[in-house]
């Protein structure tokens, strides 16, 4: 055909970058989709964990010895359930039986048989209104003088501390992403300045007959676009698959101390997404590769 | 093409000086004026600077000194961004053609075109007729590597010309054909010239010279413009006398 519809003055489709850089591409885009969905479910997790406890609190009785000790420790539970009804902001206080108290440990120790006889600290969950700015402190203090061996526990103290680790773990995905994301475009860059050099010729031509330095680089900028995208479609096509299993592998580990691992919606739109913005990434570079190295011609 | 009224400037060069990096200047205080409208030999020996001179004209290259003005643009003052608008308004025959080999004749032609964004309706209209103006019809569809040096002149020479250029500069166009070619491109060259454009045509062809002889000669030596003839030959160009 003589004339083609949208013609490209560059013979970039047989460079050796065209053979190369879509796998790049796909292996970015592969690793990207882990960080991605890692950072999600963390979030996830994160988020549901915020959600469970902030309106939480827990009260934990020691259990007393001697002859009455249960009596003595039910007596105490009951005290302690007063004095935390009375708190303003709080909506209601429920005690834990063994029997529940058993339960909960169930996960930690396998079979609580073991256990069954021995004096286990009594539990009261106390719900609060997330709204109310109850001093915890001031409530901890009252508690423990006046019920002897009762403590107040906030879920908050610690979890804050798991929360603030998987903020740390989700900040470093993202961290990932963004050094995967410069690795990319370096190596964007290194394709580019290679095919212009194999294809300097051509572009002195096109330089000298008049064409702008726009003019060119949308040609690099086009081709890297193409490879990106294709690229991104095989990297996404291997990550699916891949998350697909390490879903099913997290949902056989899940017991009753772990969160459900589950990518939130907006995690597979990002997924999604990713190979778009891994071609955008490959387009945007060459642009302004071809533009920084035309700059130096007269 | 704009039309210029004869006489005014086209390309002014002031005590202009050129040196490759750190080396000798290959070429120095050279000054000249080239007329709307005129056409020059550039003469002088092989690596006398013809062709630095050349790439200077068709802003291949910077000066290291002096000034440099075309179209009434100097272009020491001239933005980057604006250079692109001055080199569309010149067609340059390269001496090696430096056509694209995995394009087709028609495609290298119609180049200059492309960048400019015409139409490619208007592309299909003007690059065949052009092509078969310069004898090249059957050719159209051909890649460089299977046409001859003649050929490949020809359709250097086209490209150089589809864009209706106000300056047409060839660096020894005649350098690799037959002497009938040779005379055929000049006679090609004088067309284009009474047309309106400015042509310069680099050569170190003394007969091909004196061959045009009514035609005036910028010669370079020693990277400096040492004579400029302006012969009163007979010229069969009114406009000119």
């Amino acid at each position: 055909m003589l004339f083609r519809r949208r013609h490209s003055d560059l013979p970039l489709a047989g460079d050796a970058t065209s053979r190369f850089l879509p796998w790049l591409v796909a292996l970015m885009v592969f690793l990207s989709s882990m960080a991605v969905a890692g950072a999600f479910v963390i979030g996830a997790v994160i988020e549901r964990w915020d959600r469970d406890v902030s309106g939480t609190l827990t009260v934990q009785v020691l259990p007393a010895g001697g002859d009455h000790g249960d009596a003595v420790t039910e007596e105490r539970v009951n005290s302690a359930i007063d004095v935390m009804r009375k708190v303003p902001g709080v909506l209601a206080v429920r005690a834990f039986d063994k029997k529940r108290t058993l339960a909960l440990l169930e996960p930690w120790l396998g079979s609580t048989e073991m256990v069954q006889d021995m004096p286990l600290p009594r539990l009261i969950d106390v719900t609060i209104d997330p709204e109310s700015r109850i001093d915890l402190a001031e409530v901890a203090l009252r508690l423990s003088r006046a019920v002897p061996g009762a403590s107040l526990d906030d879920h908050r103290i610690w979890l804050s501390r798991l929360i603030n680790l998987s903020r740390t773990m989700q900040w470093l995905a993202v961290v990932v992403v963004v050094l995967i994301g410069a690795v990319t475009s370096a190596t964007v860059v290194y394709a580019t300045r290679t095919g212009m050099a194999v294809h300097h010729g051509i572009i002195e031509v096109l330089h000298l007959i008049g064409a702008h330095d726009d003019y060119i680089a949308r040609q690099f900028a086009d081709r890297a676009f193409a490879l990106g995208i294709a690229g991104g479609l095989m990297g996404l096509g291997l990550a699916v698959p891949a998350l697909t299993a390490i879903g099913w592998a997290a949902r056989r580990l899940e017991g009753g101390f772990l969160p459900s691992l589950s990518l939130p919606v907006l995690g597979y739109i990002a997924i999604g997404l990713l190979p778009l913005l891994a071609a955008l990434l490959a387009m945007l570079t060459a642009r302004l590769t071809v533009h920084g190295t035309l700059a130096k011609l007269p | 093409m704009r039309h210029r009224p004869r006489g005014e400037n086209i390309i002014r060069f002031d005590s202009v000086g050129l040196r490759y990096g750190l080396g000798p200047e290959v070429l120095q205080d050279v000054t000249f004026k080239l007329p709307a409208g005129s056409f020059h030999f550039l003469t002088g020996p092989s690596g006398a600077g013809k062709s630095s001179l050349l790439r200077l004209m068709y802003l291949g290259l910077r000066p290291t000194r002096g000034r440099v003005v075309l179209f009434d643009r100097d272009i020491a003052a001239t933005k980057r961004y604006e250079l692109p608008a001055l080199r569309r308004r010149i067609g340059v025959v390269f001496q090696d053609f430096r056509l694209l080999d995995h394009m087709t004749a028609l495609d290298n032609v119609a180049l200059p075109l492309r960048v400019r964004g015409v139409k490619e309706s208007e592309i299909r209209r003007h690059v065949p007729e052009l092509l078969s103006w310069v004898g090249l019809a059957d050719h159209l569809g051909a890649k460089p590597s299977t046409l001859s040096g003649g050929q490949k002149q020809r359709v250097a020479i086209a490209r150089a010309v589809i864009g209706r250029p106000d300056l047409l500069l060839a660096d020894e166009p005649t350098g690799n054909v037959d002497d009938h070619i040779a005379m055929r491109l000049m006679y090609l060259f004088e067309e284009l010239n009474k047309l309106g454009t400015t042509i310069v045509v680099a050569t170190h062809n003394e007969l091909l010279v004196r061959r045009f002889a009514h035609l005036p000669r910028l010669h370079i030596e020693h990277g400096m413009v040492t004579t400029l003839h302006q012969e009163p030959a007979a010229t069969d160009d009114p406009e000119a006398e």
